[in-house]
């Protein structure tokens, strides 16, 4: 029987075909040329283009839902039910815009997907009358709208992909996310889910699978770069009676969240990659690592994999093949380390999060003494794309040594907030200006931290750099995970290296000295640096200022030369580099013991314009050291040898005559 | 024993998730818990008690019944969450780790909870608030305050 006499069969009984009927059809008709088409054309059914009723799609990631997208959506069920109008609410992930959440977008039946931003509650009602009841656009909070492929475009009615925001954006890991239900596998396989992995079981052996990907150039994405092709070799190659395979998903850098954007918005690509990776090395078993603190994520891949079982995509024998593959997922509990290999491995066993030297590497002896290979959500999300499109294909995206697209995370003082996929090789500016909007209430660039605490703060003058593996490392940063926390003239070079400390201080897993104290030591220096002549009750504080500052450096070559893992020999990356790119502002601490973008608060002076005092005496009253003195409606004084900068006037006074200098 | 019915007795690697598990039940790892999970996966106190501490996510105490995350990332850190952590500590009188007397708030500080975009962001409970100013965090804080004691009247 052909492909399509069996649709038609199956088309007229009961059951509508589904997504299951398409893995079916592709076990068992995918052989020749046209069955394959049309097997295609029937995924396209399975699609949104087919709706019968109203689809009204909300982006509710972790993001969405911190902005209120569950009260957005309980307001347009209300709204539904009042007018009587039957529509499906569909839960998406997250389309990257941050800026703009609650993002809900509405399509109806044969007509154009349009997609509405910044909505809130008291939107709802006009946005539901105006769109479902009298058929309009609702052009207050209209954000874009989705033309399919040769459309004809509407003047009146952007066409999404030419906003700023998506219009440098190449799509490849995050092509589905806010775009279909992530809970939903039918939709994935609707949008060629799981083909690749049809491809690689039944037309590609193991080998000829490893080497797509080494043609391809992918490099992992977790931070280090290293060929993933390279490692799977290393582990096929490795002969053990059991292999595993590792997803890590821990996500440890503070400022990055596409990790979680990918799990929350499209969690079948990651399993899918897992599956064909597991395939490639020879994995029976694998697990997702995810950290405790994505409760969402945890919970769409619990589904996810109960989806893919049982359409036989995961377990015995998949999709008619020899290879059977499980997988299971673990929680982190609130461990940066362990996001390093060899720790998270650890930790999987049930022990304390610590690295151990290597070799061996996890490729020859990991998990449980096995070969292991542990690769980043993102580096796996890849893998579809790649071994449907092809090695060629994927080379043709990015720069001579970093292949493919990288999604990176904005932060921190940016107009556009969000996340964004871009191919490798574009300049960070084109990502903080172009795409991020820039600086927000008119202020400056200062600095963009790239690669999180293992990284390095980047300054204008090497803005133009693009963004690959080597360019970053030549002007001492690195790729990193993607997290870009973008800072203004308010934030202070110092006190960012101190926060990095701080950070790696709690975090270092005390296995080695040089991470465990000298990493002290490193804040020590910093902290003095930032103390005023006052708090300092002993006379050599300021001795050590000036002996902590002649040898920074060389205690940072120290702990980078020395350390047992990636923790320790990098942690003084955001010393080094600040140093490197912001020296004046460290010197102005040092000797004219002085901040420079007004941030440390105890070398700062604080003034009353009297110009704008109003003598409401609001400050007074707060002040905790009655430092602040003057009559009502007269101007008010701040006597600067009582004030211990405790900012409670500055916050307080409601004319903003309080200043610092 | 009901708590690990899901486990094999003596298997050490699910160790991690058996604790999760209790602490899911109680809210932090009760110490003669701690001592079932040992004889349960037949390793040592000590073991359980290395693992408890070395991992932020468990607490060797109750926690209080409104619990404050206040994130500590990168991207709130630039947007100013010290201060914001300032402020919750001075309005509740307890610094971060600690529970109040009446075991009505907890203040934990976490990096990162993946909703830069809106930082600086504080979880109370799993709820998330973000785009915090001193301002607005005066008025969140006042309104649990107001609750706590409306519930302490009932
Ligand atoms: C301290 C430390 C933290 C790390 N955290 C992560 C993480 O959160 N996520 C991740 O994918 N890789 C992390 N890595 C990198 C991993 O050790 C490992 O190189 C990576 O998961 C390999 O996958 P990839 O080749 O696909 O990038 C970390 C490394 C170090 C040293
Ligand atoms: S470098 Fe730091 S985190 Fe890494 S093993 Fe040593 S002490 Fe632990
Ligand atoms: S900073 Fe604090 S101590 Fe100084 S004047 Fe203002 S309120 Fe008083
Ligand atoms: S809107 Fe979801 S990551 Fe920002
Ligand atoms: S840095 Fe605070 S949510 Fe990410």
């Amino acid at each position: 029987m052909r492909f399509i006499d069996y649709y038609e069969q199956k088309k007229s009984a009961d059951e509508p075909p589904a997504g299951r009927f398409i893995v079916e059809a592709l076990e068992n008709f995918s052989a020749d040329q046209q069955s394959e088409s049309e097997i295609q054309q029937v995924r396209k059914s399975v699609l949104l283009e087919n709706i019968s009723e109203p689809a009204i799609l909300i982006g509710m990631g972790t993001c969405g839902l911190a902005n209120g997208a569950n009260k957005v959506m309980e307001a347009i069920e209300k709204e539904l039910e009042k007018h009587q109008i039957s529509a499906k609410l569909i839960p998406v992930g997250c389309v990257g815009y941050c800026a703009k959440e609650v993002i809900v977008d509405i399509k109806r039946p044969g007509e154009l997907r349009i997609s509405y931003a910044q909505v809130k509650v008291t939107d709802v009602p006009a946005l539901i009358e105006s769109t479902l009841v009298k058929n309009e656009i609702y052009h207050e909070k209209l954000l874009g709208v989705y033309y399919p492929d040769g459309a004809l475009m509407d003047e009146n009615l952007p066409d999404i992909n030419s906003i700023p925001f998506f219009r440098n954006q190449q799509k490849v890991v995050l092509a589905n996310c806010g775009v279909i239900d992530p809970e939903n596998i039918d939709a994935y396989l609707a949008r060629g889910g799981y083909q690749a992995l049809h491809k690689a079981l039944i037309t590609q052996s193991p080998d000829n699978v490893i080497q797509e990907v080494i043609d391809a150039g992918l490099r992992g994405r977790g931070g280090g770069g290293f060929p993933a092709g390279k490692k799977w070799h290393f582990a096929r190659n490795t002969k053990a009676d059991q292999k595993y395979l590792i997803c890590n998903a821990d996500e440890g850098d503070p400022g990055a969240f596409m990790d979680r954007a990918v799990l929350e918005g499209d969690p079948h690509r990651v399993v899918e990659g897992m599956i064909i990776a597991a395939y490639a090395i020879g994995a029976s078993e694998g697990y997702v690592y995810c950290r405790a603190e994505y409760p969402l994520a945890i919970k769409r891949l619990e589904k996810t994999i109960a989806q893919a079982k049982e359409y036989g995509l995961l377990g015995e024998k998949i999709m008619g093949s020899d290879f059977s593959f499980n997988l299971k997922i673990k929680k982190g509990a609130g461990a940066f380390v362990c996001g390093e290999e060899t720790a998270l491995i650890h930790s999987i066993e049930g022990k304390r999060g610590m690295p151990r030297p290597r070799p061996p590497f996890p490729a020859v002896s990991g998990l449980f003494g096995k070969p292991t290979i542990i690769n980043n959500v993102e580096t796996l999300a890849n893998i579809p794309a790649l071994i449907n499109n092809g090695a060629q294909w994927y080379t043709g995206i990015g720069t001579d040594n970093s292949k493919g697209t990288k999604i990176f995370a904005l932060s921190g003082k940016i107009v556009n907030t969000g996340l964004v996929e871009v191919p490798m090789g574009v300049t960070l500016r084109k990502i903080i200006f172009d795409i991020g909007g820039g600086i927000p209430d008119g202020k400056k660039f200062k600095a963009v931290q790239i690669g999180g605490p293992s990284g390095g703060a980047l300054p204008e003058s090497v803005i133009d750099t693009p963004v690959d593996y080597e360019s970053l490392k030549s002007v001492g940063a690195i790729m990193g995970s993607g997290g870009l926390v973008v800072m203004d003239e308010s934030t202070c070079m110092v006190d960012l290296a101190k926060y990095f400390m701080t950070f790696i201080q709690s975090e270092s897993c005390g296995k080695c000295i040089p991470c465990r104290e000298g990493t002290k030591r490193l804040l020590e220096i910093l902290e003095r640096l930032t103390h005023s002549y006052k708090s300092e009750r002993n006379p050599e504080e300021a001795l050590l200022r000036f002996q902590g500052m002649m040898y920074l450096e060389r205690l940072a070559d120290v702990i980078k030369n020395t350390s047992l893992c990636g923790l320790g020999q990098t942690a003084a990356n955001p010393v080094i580099s600040t140093l490197r790119y912001f020296r004046a502002e460290y010197e102005a601490h040092l000797y004219d013991r002085k901040c420079p973008s007004g941030h440390c608060r105890e070398l700062l002076t604080y003034f009353i314009d009297t110009s704008k005092c109003t003598g409401c005496t609001l400050c007074a009253i707060k002040c905790p050291e009655n430092a602040i003195i003057g009559e009502k409606k007269g101007p008010h004084y701040i006597i600067d040898e009582r004030c211990v900068r405790c900012d409670q006037c500055r916050v307080n006074c409601n004319y903003d005559a309080i200043y610092v200098r | 024993m009901e708590l690990f019915k899901n486990y094999k007795e003596g298997d050490a690697s699910s160790l991690i998730p058996m604790m999760q598990d209790v602490q899911d039940q109680y809210g932090y790892l009760p110490e003669e818990e701690m001592v079932k999970l040992a004889r349960f996966t037949h390793l040592p106190v000590a073991r359980i008690y290395g693992v408890a501490s070395f991992y932020n996510q468990f607490r060797l105490r109750p926690l209080g019944k409104y619990v404050i995350r206040v994130c500590r990332g990168t991207a709130c850190h630039v947007k100013g969450s010290l201060d914001i952590l300032r402020i919750l500590e001075s309005e509740l009188g307890i610094k971060a780790g600690e529970t109040s007397k009446d075991l009505n708030f907890t203040i934990e500080t976490v990096a990162c909870i993946g909703a830069c975009s809106i930082a600086p962001v504080i979880a109370i409970n799993d709820e998330f608030h973000g785009g915090l100013t001193a301002k607005s965090l005066s008025k969140l804080v006042s309104r649990y305050k107001k609750m706590v004691q409306k519930e302490r009247k009932q």
